[in-house]
């Protein structure tokens, strides 16, 4: 009996730290901005390397992504598809600010 | 979680051993697959947005229509209706009995529906002025993306109520575990998506 109560008090503790986790970087995010103390350009960096960080908690906590076991396969898909998505969005806003800067 | 519920065909009965786990992670790659497509379909959108932005046509701007607070509000209660998912999924895991699961459900759907209604609102708000959809390239790249989002929540929720009714009719047999695991990968995985919203969407354009 003590055995699955272990098991479930560790999975509940993994969703307490994700949850705790992305409370403090949204709030981080947010104050950022409600505050500012730094440019707009070193905020929006900011805003985003919290995003970034709170994406992989995320996926950590709350899908379970691992960089070991049985995740392996997901993990694969994951890391292609954001393979896929930087190319794609880093490849639009490259060229269409291009051409904008062009037509200016 | 009743023996007798996983004994026909489908997923082995022991939830802790390997064999049942690989099953379970083979069931769960298709509907991975799904969700980065759907996440290359989001992708896009906030690459139009981001080119978009600019294109105000004189209309309103992201700094005159977003508010920080009412965007904190919805950002706290997604990420809280994320963490009572994963208790339901913990119900669903680890304890004995149904009520737990349900009750978790019923709080998860309460407070996705709480997001939408907060988001309406938004919505509403925007329009009442003149910040609708064909006004200017900003505003159609806007009510393209996260409105989306919101008919993802919305599918989320009938998604939650139609699995509620099945755990009452079927129990907790292996297919409506394999369907409740899914949803809650979908779920968790709007949250992400709208981590990605208030960070390039409405937070950027309230930046001073």
């Amino acid at each position: 009996m003590s055995a699955p109560d272990a098991a479930k008090r560790r999975a509940i503790r993994t969703y307490l730290i994700g949850y705790g986790a992305a409370l403090l970087l949204t709030g981080a995010a947010f104050a950022a901005v409600h505050w500012p103390v730094v440019g707009p350009r070193a905020s929006f960096a900011l805003i985003l390397a919290l995003a970034l960080v709170q994406i992989i908690v995320q996926f950590r906590c709350f899908l379970h992504i691992r960089l070991n076991r049985t995740s392996r396969d997901d993990l694969q898909l994951i890391l292609f598809s954001a393979l896929i998505v930087a190319l794609m969005v880093g490849g639009t806003l490259v060229i269409l600010f291009n051409l904008r800067g062009r037509m200016m | 979680m009743s023996m007798d519920a996983t004994r026909h065909a489908g997923l082995p009965v022991d939830h802790g051993d390997a064999e049942a786990e690989m099953d379970a992670s083979r069931d769960l790659f298709g509907f991975w697959v799904f969700l980065m497509s759907d996440a290359v379909i989001f992708a896009l959108l906030f690459a139009t947005y981001g080119v978009m932005l600019p294109a105000t046509a004189g209309g309103p701007t992201p700094a005159s229509e977003y508010k920080i607070g009412p965007t904190f509000l919805e950002t706290l209660v997604l990420l809280t209706s994320s963490l009572t998912f994963g208790m339901a999924t913990v119900a669903l895991k680890h304890a004995a009995q149904r009520r737990a699961l349900l009750a978790w459900m019923a709080v998860t759907l309460a407070l996705g529906l709480l997001f939408l209604g907060l988001e309406l609102h938004d919505f509403a708000d925007m329009a009442a002025h003149g910040a609708v959809p064909a006004r200017s390239g900003f505003l159609s790249a806007f009510f393209g993306l996260v409105p989306l989002h919101g008919l993802h929540v919305l599918a989320g929720c009938l998604w939650i109520l139609v699995m509620m009714a099945q755990l009452l009719i079927f129990g907790p047999d292996p297919r409506v575990r394999i369907n409740i695991q899914r949803l809650g990968l979908f779920w968790h995985f709007l949250d992400i998506i709208w981590i990605a919203i208030f960070s390039t969407v409405y937070l950027p354009g309230l930046i001073r």
